[in-house]
């Protein structure tokens, strides 16, 4: 079973591109991202910990880097760079999807996708969802990459943002209507 | 009776909460009636999981190393 220096130099280096990928969706900044992966990759090497093998590893590297971003986003409502807002109140996505009656407009209705794992694996969905992502308004956007890619509770949201679990609900249904509609138009046609 | 865009309300709200009887029995009497609503749920579901298959983030499993 392969240890921990030799191991984990050999794996930075493949992983590395994807650690940078997912701070980015997360963080939207470049800047910042690199700055959470370099954190997390001089973590894991001062750490020496045993791997049986490569899923370990990864998982614990993507823990470090998680914890990493939380850090960043921390850090950027201190500094007042990111200040989560509560509800736009001028976002129009539920009125612009459905009609009067709360019945769907004829042109936002779902289309099927087809089965979920041939879906999962095609690599075309998941650059139509990286773009549908990074469109999407900032505030709605980071709720939702914290609550679905760093799998945050809504209560820890609630935390980590200051908004209300209220208005969380409220901003996660707005992101997926908006995402689903995305990959809609972008990835069927 | 409820309507397709509260529909999408209760379909968000089931990925991150439990929803309650009468939101759960709402929800389910209008899905078996609308299609719609359907393609929608399944498309939430879906991307309630994307953590575990988004190609940054995907651990790699005995599934990949095979690969």
């Amino acid at each position: 079973m392969p240890h921990s220096a030799t191991f984990a130099a050999a794996h930075f280096t493949q992983l590395r591109p994807r650690l940078v990928a997912f701070a980015r969706l997360q963080l939207r900044d470049s800047t910042a991202a690199e700055d959470a992966v370099q954190e997390t990759l001089l973590t894991a090497f001062e750490k020496s910990a045993t791997f049986e093998g490569r899923s370990e590893f990864e998982t614990w590297v993507f823990g470090i880097l998680k914890y990493k971003i939380l850090n960043q986003l921390r850090q950027q409502r201190r500094q007042g760079t990111w200040q989560p807002l509560g509800l736009d109140l001028d976002d129009d996505t539920l009125d612009r999807l459905f009609q009067q009656d709360g019945h769907w407009q004829s042109a936002a209705r779902p289309s099927h996708w087809g089965e979920p794992e041939q879906v999962l694996e095609n690599q075309r969905f998941w650059q139509v969802f990286d773009a549908c992502l990074i469109a999407l308004p900032e505030n709605i956007a980071r709720v939702f990459t914290l609550r679905e890619l760093m799998g945050l509770s809504t209560t820890e949201i609630c935390k980590e943002t200051g908004i209300t679990e209220t208005n969380c609900w409220v901003i996660l249904h707005r992101a997926r209507l908006r995402l689903r509609e995305c990959l809609d138009h972008g990835w069927l046609n | 009776m409820l309507m397709c865009r509260e529909a999408t309300r209760l379909m968000s709200l089931k990925q991150d909460k439990i929803l309650t009887l009468r939101e759960k029995m709402a929800l389910r009497l209008h899905l078996s009636m609308c299609r719609d609503c359907r393609h929608c749920a399944r498309q939430f579901d879906l991307l309630h999981n994307i953590s575990d298959h988004h190609p940054a983030s995907r651990i790699s499993s005995r599934k990949t190393l095979d690969d």
